[in-house]
């Protein structure tokens, strides 16, 4: 592939952008084990090592739980470290997902969305991602192919920053991004080159004029403060967003928040989603809006740290939020719907408070269904928890 | 009160940087026995202090002369393994 000209369109789908991004930046070291709908990322991460267009080591490991333990060792010892999963391939990294950010290792991992088996289940929706919420990992989430494209170039900024020092999720949802061709416009790589900068691995393992130990056990007087420390790097992370956010309009034009609102200014009731499904609900919006209803849309850019302050103020004074859940705790709610009522908290009055859990396994979600959300909570149809499409 | 560190203390991410401070960390009042080496029995083969996995023979002039109490854990092997059975594991104060 020849290098793309400054702002010149492409017409791409959702894991070839992020392979694109990861050229663009050139990591020291890429490990990973394919899964369905991540796999184009890696393959054509590796034809770009393969023609010699980046210098990245490639290791090829066994497993998932081998690529992420070696991701975070090869980032302790001071490279800059990416790779990516999917569903299973998330859930068998689970056990490392928490060490490789108390180990405070910025690896970035792109996860293509997809269920969690059983069913067994390869379409798309955000069960891999939610099961690894409590991790302690920064997550981001794209709408589309650009955003997808975007957050991988975004994501080190934050990951990196002196005061964060996290591992990061990019999520892009499986098949509906990942699969799908999109125009994107991309950035210019020296321009991307400059905006990432230089790796400065605090305390790297092969700094060998400066001995350190890294991942030791803890004893209960050490193990809550080191946990204390990884929270107050995620109130970091939120100022570090919003500044790497500001940054990366100047260099492409495409400002990001960290929750992103779409006419929710004068709105009375709003949704609340994430991915993909944010696109289509802006549709819904515009649809409703033609016949009058005063409803509007928001997605949490950033999920981890969740953004209290910012869906606080979105809240402020609505009369009805619906959180829209792209995958279910069994026996209880979606997993985003307790966070959003506990953010709702910070004000005053709560608005009337509607989970709707929908697009399992990749049921497909229309405009039309979105659309009926709305109406089914505007006309008292709705209950406190919903499952959308689901014959009862 | 709960008993925890400050993380304002610690470094960041549960690491150590600087080499060879285990020596900083005492492990002695881990202990239930002591080993009490009996001099007249021992015939300085060193073989304790290859075993001992803290370190805690102590030599001089290429004698054995003690037991570093402020790290041992009284595990018990230097006992175990002196050919001589010059160690004994007693009980302390």
């Amino acid at each position: 592939m020849t290098m793309p000209k400054k702002h010149s369109d492409l017409a791409i789908n959702g894991d070839n952008a992020v392979a694109l991004a990861w050229k663009q930046i050139d990591p020291d070291v890429c490990a990973a084990y394919p899964i369905t709908p991540q796999t184009i990322i890696v393959e054509k991460f590796a034809e770009y090592i393969a023609d010699g267009e980046v210098t990245t080591e490639f290791v090829c490991v066994e497993s998932e739980h081998s690529a992420l333990t070696l991701c975070t060792t090869s980032c302790s010892a001071g490279a800059r470290t990416f790779t990516a999963t999917a569903s299973q391939g998330l859930a068998y990294m689970w056990e490392m997902l928490p060490i490789t950010s108390s180990m405070r290792v910025p690896v970035i991992m792109a996860v293509a969305n997809r269920a969690v088996s059983g069913p067994i289940n390869i379409n798309n929706d955000h069960g891999d991602v939610m099961s690894a919420r409590d991790c302690g990992w920064l997550t981001l989430f794209s709408e589309n192919v650009q955003q997808a494209y975007d957050m991988s170039i975004i994501a080190p900024r934050i990951a990196e920053h002196p005061d964060v020092q996290l591992p990061c999720l990019v999520n892009l949802d499986g098949f509906i991004l990942t699969h799908a061709i999109e125009r994107m416009t991309p950035i210019d790589t020296q321009i991307v080159k400059k905006f990432v900068g230089e790796f400065k691995p605090m305390h790297p393992l092969l700094d060998v004029k400066h001995p350190v130990s890294h991942n030791l056990m803890d004893g209960p007087l050490f193990y809550f403060p080191h946990k204390y420390q990884m929270v107050q790097a995620m109130n970091n992370a939120l100022k570090v967003a919003k500044d790497v956010f500001k940054e990366f309009a100047e260099i492409s034009g495409r400002e990001y928040h960290l929750v992103e609102e779409y006419m929710c200014e004068d709105a009375e009731s709003i949704a609340i989603v994430l991915g993909s499904s944010f696109g289509t609900m802006k549709e819904a919006v515009d649809q409703l809006r033609r016949e009058g209803m005063k409803v509007g849309v928001a997605m949490p850019r950033v999920f981890r740290p969740w953004p209290i302050e910012d869906l606080a103020k979105l809240m402020k004074g609505k009369k009805s939020v619906i959180v829209m859940d792209r995958h279910l705790s069994v026996g209880a709610y979606g997993p985003m719907f307790p966070e959003v009522c506990a953010a709702a908290l910070e004000n005053k009055d709560v608005p009337k408070m509607y989970n709707f859990i929908y697009g399992l396994g990749g049921a497909d979600t229309m405009v039309s269904d979105f659309m009926s959300v709305f109406k089914d909570v505007k006309d008292g149809r709705a209950t406190r928890i919903n499952y959308l499409g689901v014959k009862q | 009160m709960v008993n925890i560190a400050n993380y304002n203390d610690l470094v960041v991410g549960d690491r150590v940087i600087e080499a060879g401070n285990s020596e900083n960390f005492q492990t002695g009042d881990w202990r239930s026995l002591i080993p009490v080496i009996d001099i007249d029995k021992c015939i300085d083969c060193f073989t304790c202090w290859i075993y001992c996995p803290d370190d805690c023979i102590i030599i001089k002039d290429d004698m054995i002369v003690g037991i570093k109490a402020t790290h041992c854990k009284g595990c018990g092997i230097c006992a175990k393994a002196c050919p001589k059975k010059a160690i004994t594991m007693t009980p302390e104060e």
